[in-house]
């Protein structure tokens, strides 16, 4: 048999194999989250299940543009509550402390009381918008710049939010933010997270499925096969007809878009949104969550989540260092697994050949390869990773490895 | 094994490595929610105790801007239980500490951990202004048959506009901290027009209101408010927009804020003296060397306590608190407060034999109607479930080399209407950067 006609074999046998393989792996899944709430509480439900989930679509959407669109961005966050401050607006009846447009009265000068009631839909509806068009946005502005400096542009965008709500008080409230959104009430169910926490954790899991394999399906796509030809070489994709810039501004949009459905789930489980849930912490958490999960994968999103809400519940249980503990799991994660926790086994059955390699190799080229799984210049050791994430190689050359594309 | 393979000159993941990974994620998220599962409460805690246990759960600060003092609270709380043994009614208490950042979704986060996650009988805390009137207070609502005893929380609305019947402070707000300093501040001081720097959020503004309620009554003008976010390092913009022509300005900051604004002032070449607010003389701006010194010497405050307060309560607890480890150099109002609180706990616990069932009503009620004295006086709630209590007037002086709050003038019985009658009190409406205005 000649050697093609061999791999072709080879192939297809694994496909069959694969095939079951992934079926069996999915139903036992799905089996288990359908049914969760037979065996949980409804605090596990809603404060461990459902708010891992959102979390999770948030760090979708920064996974999505960074393992396929070869964008890290921190403006996540704050596209999510940019949405979720939409909902508030729209459909919280508040007291706003305006000191632009305040009116006196008797002498006094008050704030004024903003009655708002839009249809919970239309506010939904609204709130995507803002989010997306936010997103469209923060794109044109950033997306012609690469790797760290997209990186900077984004968090800076996320900072401009931040204050722009911690200061602003007559569109935002300033720093106490808006209170009291409630979750929806549709057809005689309620899905208030802490009174009824079986449906709203199974809203959140069919919104969470949705978007899980509706990104799916956009990366196999023709327009996802360009964004990811475009991570590995913009100049050939250029050189071959595409739109680079395009391409990135659209799928910034679309993770925008994301994550103003994670910010519409976020702000009514909370039923507050102010600056302190879109700060520099929370910004970074997303990044942290998308690193421990595994930048790579699309399921890392939501395990990077479970794990992150896991230790910071139990941990605090033991210690009130929990903080530390989440850093130190980073810190590990990104040292020996660098495709996070998705990409463990991996890891742990490359174990045998990356100690043997120890023993044969000096310490420089180690650092080295240390170095590169931080991104920071070429390194041997690359070639024999699966395809990294991140900003690309510090030579600035992305004609230097003729890779493929990554499908 | 090789887990790569070469596919068209890239290398790749053999295809079974993604689904290895979901199955090992299932088995992570199984072992993990069955694992809490053996460690949590099946359902919401039910009235009757477990086995003559007690679980309380503490809230305060434990990270952030107000770590250091959210640590001085809990060791009020130990010093409440310490004194009993650990032991009310003959049941043995259990604490569940849980930190916060000060910021409202991760107080949401704890207390219902601790409520629902660990089962804790009844809560103590939250810390900081915002928590306890956005996170706890909500929550309470939702949960009537679990009491929640306030920590420190000083936001007015907490108590003073719709609030939960099961929420019970025995601590004073922050407008109820600033009793006599307005009064002391115009006619002996004889400051008639002043400027403010405050840092953005519920509990200055109740701050700024004491003050102000006294103040503009006397006829004063507060001319400017320079409202800055927490945290806010950078005050050179704000130096240099303070009028010169003020008497004296009003700051309200708490911690690092409060240092870095009176560098900043001292360095711009300001003349103006300072009013402080309660937690601007605190322990841990007295403690500054140097040249900050000479302008925190004089400045006026009022609050719960007063560093030399002479009274044998006081002295005693001062001593008590010197034998717990890590504690700061004198007490302050967190640990002042949190140990009132547990003190409310476990004198309602003894007056119930520690019955915590049906729903906790019997120790509700036996909270509402609780009187005790402490280390900085007597104490009793209102309608509202909010306390009466003493408040000091204090002005900073030297002795040695430490500054320390020196007791003016104790104004007794102070109420959260400070006199004012309620309805009157209610007509000015919630506390806001423009809410009172007396320019």
């Amino acid at each position: 048999m000649s050697a093609s006609a061999r791999l072709v074999a080879i192939a297809a046998a694994g496909r069959s194999h694969r095939g079951i393989l992934i079926a069996a792996v999915a139903g036992v899944l799905a089996l288990f989250l359908i049914t969760f709430p037979l065996y949980a509480s409804g605090y596990q439900m809603t404060a461990i299940a459902a708010l891992s989930m959102i979390l999770g679509i948030e760090a979708l959407s920064l996974i999505f543009l960074a393992g396929y669109g070869g964008m890290v961005s921190l403006a996540q966050t704050a596209l999510a509550g940019l949405g979720a401050y939409t909902i508030g607006i729209l459909t919280v009846s508040h007291s706003l402390a305006g000191d632009l447009i305040g009116f006196r009265v008797f002498g006094q000068a008050i704030g004024y009381t903003v009655h708002s009631s839009y249809p919970l839909w239309a506010a939904v509806l609204i709130a995507l918008l803002v989010s997306t068009a936010f997103a469209f946005l923060f794109a044109v502005i950033s997306v012609r710049s690469q790797g760290i400096y997209f990186l900077m542009i984004t968090l800076a965008l996320a900072m401009i939010v931040y204050n722009v709500a911690e200061e602003n008080y007559t569109i935002f409230n300033g720093h106490g933010g808006i209170g009291g959104e409630r979750a929806p009430a549709v057809g005689g169910v309620s899905f208030d997270p802490i009174r009824y926490p079986r449906p709203f954790y199974y809203l959140v899991l069919v919104v969470a499925a949705l978007v899980y394999f509706g990104v799916r399906y956009v990366v196999r796509s023709p327009f996802g096969l360009a964004l990811q030809g475009i991570r590995d070489n913009p100049r050939r994709m250029r050189a071959l007809g595409f739109w680079v810039e395009g391409h990135r501004v659209a799928a910034f949009t679309l993770a925008g878009f994301i994550a103003g459905v994670g910010g519409v789930l976020y702000v009514w489980y909370y039923q507050i949104i102010s600056p302190g849930f879109i700060d520099l912490t929370h910004t970074i958490n997303i990044l942290i969550i998308a690193v421990i999960g595994g930048m790579i994968y699309f399921e890392g999103a939501f395990l990077g989540a479970l794990a992150f809400t896991l230790v910071t519940n139990f941990a605090s249980s033991y210690t009130d260092r929990y903080n530390t503990v989440i850093g130190l799991t980073f810190l590990l994660i990104v040292l020996f697994s660098p495709n996070g926790l998705m990409g463990l086994p991996e890891t742990i059955l490359r174990l045998p050949r990356t100690l043997t390699r120890f023993r044969t190799v000096t310490l420089g080229p180690s650092i080295a390869g240390l170095g590169a799984s931080f991104g920071l210049g070429p390194s041997s050791s690359q070639r024999d990773r699966p395809r990294e994430t991140g900003p690309p190689a510090a030579s600035g050359s992305s004609e230097e490895a003729d890779r493929g594309i990554n499908a | 094994m090789s887990t790569t393979k070469r596919i068209g000159g890239a290398q790749r993941p053999v295809w079974w490595i993604g689904r290895l990974s979901v199955l090992v994620a299932v088995v992570m998220v199984l072992s993990s929610v069955l694992g809490s599962h053996l460690t949590s409460a099946k359902q919401l805690h039910s009235a009757t105790n477990k086995g003559g246990v007690i679980k309380i759960g503490v809230l305060t600060t434990l990270a952030g801007p107000f770590a250091v003092p959210g640590q001085d609270g809990y060791r009020g709380v130990q010093i409440a239980f310490k004194q009993v043994g650990y032991k009310v009614a003959g049941k043995t208490i259990k604490l569940i500490e849980e930190g916060t950042d000060a910021s409202v979704g991760l107080a949401r986060d704890k207390v219902r951990k601790l409520v629902e996650q660990d089962g804790v009988d009844f809560v103590i805390g939250p810390l900081s202004g915002d928590e306890g009137l956005y996170a706890v207070k909500p929550y309470a609502k939702l949960h009537p048959n679990v009491t929640f005893i306030n920590g420190t929380s000083a936001a007015e609305d907490t108590t003073l506009r719709s609030p939960s019947k099961n929420f019970f402070r025995f601590t004073t707000d922050g407008v109820q901290w600033m009793a006599g300093l307005g009064n002391y501040a115009y006619q002996t001081k004889h400051y008639h027009r002043m400027a403010l720097v405050a840092e953005d959020y519920s509990f200055p503004y109740s701050q700024v209101a004491g003050f102000m309620t006294e103040f503009c009554r006397n006829g004063g003008h507060m001319v400017q408010k320079n409202w800055v976010p927490i945290g806010t390092h950078d005050y050179s913009s704000v130096v240099t927009k303070i009028p010169s022509n003020v008497d004296a300005i009003y700051v309200a900051l708490g911690g690092s804020d409060a240092v870095n604004f009176l560098k900043a002032y001292d360095q711009f070449g300001g003349k103006a003296p300072i009013v402080g607010g309660s937690i601007t003389v605190d322990q841990t701006v007295l403690g500054t060397k140097g040249a900050l010194q000479k302008r925190l010497i004089g400045v006026p405050s009022a609050g719960p306590t007063a560093d030399n307060n002479p009274s044998p309560a006081w002295q005693a607890f001062v001593r008590y608190y010197k034998t717990i480890p890590g504690h700061l150099p004198l007490p302050g109002l967190f640990v002042t407060g949190y140990y009132y609180e547990a003190r409310a706990a476990i004198l309602a616990l003894q007056k119930v034999h520690g019955d915590l069932s049906g729903g906790q009503k019997k120790f509700q009620n036996a909270l509402a109607h609780l009187r005790f004295s402490g280390p900085t006086g007597a104490v009793y709630l209102d309608h509202n479930r909010n306390a009466v209590a003493d408040m000091y007037l204090t002005e900073v002086v030297k002795q040695g080399n430490s500054l320390y709050n020196k007791l003016i003038k104790v104004t007794h019985n102070v109420n959260q209407t400070l006199g004012v009658p309620e309805a009157q009190f209610l007509k000015r409406g919630p506390l806001s950067r423009n809410n009172p205005s007396c320019p």
